[in-house]
C-alpha cells in the first residue's frame, strides 16, 4: 500500500517524470473525459506491463522496443474496441487520443524500465500505481479546468446562472497554463519543505 | 486532379488554424524536451518534416491497399505504429548511408520520432477525413512544417527566459509551460480565419 502511495504521489508520471504529456493536456477539458483516459491507459499499463513482465526472458534484446510496441498496440486496439461498443460517447470525445495510447511515453517507459525487469506481481502493481498516478494527475487539471472554464464538474452546474466561466480554461492555452501552474505549486511545496527544485 | 485551392486551404489550415502542438495537442512531448535551443529545435523540426512526409504517403498507401480491400480496419493502430518504427529505422540507416553529415545533425533525434505523437495522430486524421493520396501527403508536410514554426518559436523564447530572473518556484517547467500557454493563446487568434 505504502509503495502504491509512493508510485501515486512521489513518483507520478505526469507531476514529477513530466512523461504523457499530449492525453495530458489535450483531453482534461472535463472530468469525465480524464477519468475515461485514465482509466483506459491504466488498463494498457497493467495489461502491457503483466505481459511483457511474462515474455522478458524470450524477447530478444535487440528488437524489445519493437515487440513491446506490438504488445501494447494490441492492447489498446482492444480497448480502442471496448470503448466504442460499450461507452460511444466517452470514445466519440476522446477521439484521435484513444489510438494514441500507443505512444504514450509512460506506458514503453515503464516496459523498458520496470516490466523488463521484474517479475509478473510486481509488474501488475507497478502498472497500477502507474495508472492510477496518471489518471489522478489527469483528474487535478481537469477538475480545475472544467470548473474555471465551464463553470461545471462532472456536468453538473456548480455556479448561480449569472457566472460567466473563462473559455480560455478550456481551450488549449488554459492547458499549458493549468498544468504550468500546477507544477509551480508542487514547487513551492517542494521549497517550502526544504528540497530542491529540479530544472 | 484537386486544385490549388484544396492545398492552399489544407497547408494554411494546419500551419496557422489547426497548429499540430498548440491547437491539437500532438507532439507535446519533443515539443516541451527538445526545445532548449533553437538550433537543435530546428533539427527536431527538420527530422520531424522528413519521417511525417514519408509517413503519411506510406500509411495512406497501406490503409487503401491492404487493410480496406481485405477488411482489417481494426488493426490500423497496430499497423501503422509498425509502419512508422520501421520507417524510422529505414530512415535512419539510409541517412546514416547516404548523407552522413546529415545523420550527425539528424541522427539523435530519429529515434525520438517513433514515439512522437504527432506522426501517427497524422497518420490517422488523414484517413478519418477521407483525404487521397496527394492531400494526406500535403497534410502531413504542412503538419510537420507547423510542428517546426511552433517548437523553433517557444525554443527562441526558451533561450531567453535562461537569462532572466525568474522566481525559483517557477524556473524550469512551469515557466516554460505558461510561455507555451501564452504562444498558444497567439495562434487562438487565427482560429477566426475560415477557408
Amino acid at each position: 500500500m505504502k509503495e502504491m502511495l509512493k508510485k501515486i504521489i512521489n513518483e507520478n508520471p505526469v507531476f514529477v517524470l513530466l512523461l504523457g504529456m499530449c492525453p495530458t493536456l489535450a483531453v482534461t477539458t472535463t472530468a469525465n473525459n480524464a477519468i475515461g483516459m485514465g482509466l483506459a491507459a491504466t488498463v494498457v499499463l497493467i495489461g502491457s506491463n503483466v505481459v511483457i513482465s511474462c515474455l522478458r526472458k524470450v524477447i530478444p534484446q535487440k528488437i524489445r522496443i519493437a515487440a513491446y510496441i506490438v504488445i501494447i498496440a494490441g492492447f489498446v486496439s482492444v480497448i480502442e474496441m471496448l470503448l466504442k461498443a460499450y461507452l460511444p460517447d466517452l470514445a466519440q470525445s476522446l477521439g484521435l487520443f484513444i489510438p494514441l495510447i500507443v505512444v504514450n511515453c509512460i506506458i514503453l517507459g515503464r516496459a523498458e524500465a520496470f516490466a523488463s525487469k521484474n517479475g509478473i506481481g510486481a509488474s501488475f502493481m507497478d502498472g497500477l500505481g502507474m495508472g492510477l498516478g496518471f489518471t489522478f494527475a489527469l483528474l487535478i487539471l481537469a477538475v480545475v479546468r472544467e470548473i474555471l472554464g465551464n463553470g461545471t464538474l462532472f456536468g453538473l452546474s456548480l455556479f448561480p446562472e449569472g457566472f460567466q466561466p473563462a473559455i480560455m480554461m478550456i481551450l488549449p492555452p488554459g492547458g499549458f497554463i493549468t498544468l504550468g501552474l500546477v507544477l509551480a505549486v508542487i514547487n513551492i511545496i517542494k521549497i517550502k519543505r526544504g528540497g530542491k527544485v529540479n530544472d | 486532379m484537386i486544385s490549388m485551392s484544396t492545398i492552399f486551404s489544407i497547408v494554411i489550415t494546419s500551419i496557422l488554424i489547426e497548429n499540430i502542438v498548440l491547437v491539437k495537442f500532438l507532439g507535446i512531448c519533443s515539443f516541451i524536451g527538445v526545445s532548449k535551443r533553437t538550433d537543435t529545435a530546428l533539427g527536431m523540426g527538420m527530422a520531424v518534416t522528413f519521417v511525417m512526409a514519408i509517413a503519411s504517403a506510406v500509411t495512406w498507401c497501406v490503409q487503401t491497399y491492404l487493410l480496406v480491400p481485405f477488411h482489417l480496419e481494426y488493426l490500423q493502430t497496430i499497423s501503422f505504429i509498425l509502419v512508422i518504427a520501421a520507417l524510422v529505422q529505414l530512415v535512419e540507416m539510409a541517412i546514416q548511408k547516404l548523407s552522413p553529415s546529415l545523420y550527425t545533425s539528424l541522427g539523435i533525434y530519429l529515434p525520438l520520432i517513433t514515439t512522437n505523437c504527432a506522426v501517427l495522430g497524422i497518420a490517422i486524421l488523414n484517413i478519418d477525413k477521407n483525404y487521397n493520396f496527394i492531400e494526406a501527403l500535403v497534410s502531413g508536410v504542412a503538419a510537420a512544417l507547423s510542428f517546426t514554426i511552433a517548437i523553433f518559436l517557444f525554443a527562441g523564447v526558451r533561450e531567453r527566459l535562461e537569462n532572466s530572473e525568474i522566481p525559483e518556484w517557477m524556473k524550469g517547467f512551469p515557466i516554460a509551460l505558461v510561455t507555451a500557454g501564452i504562444i498558444a493563446m497567439a495562434f487562438l487568434g487565427f482560429q477566426g480565419l475560415k477557408i
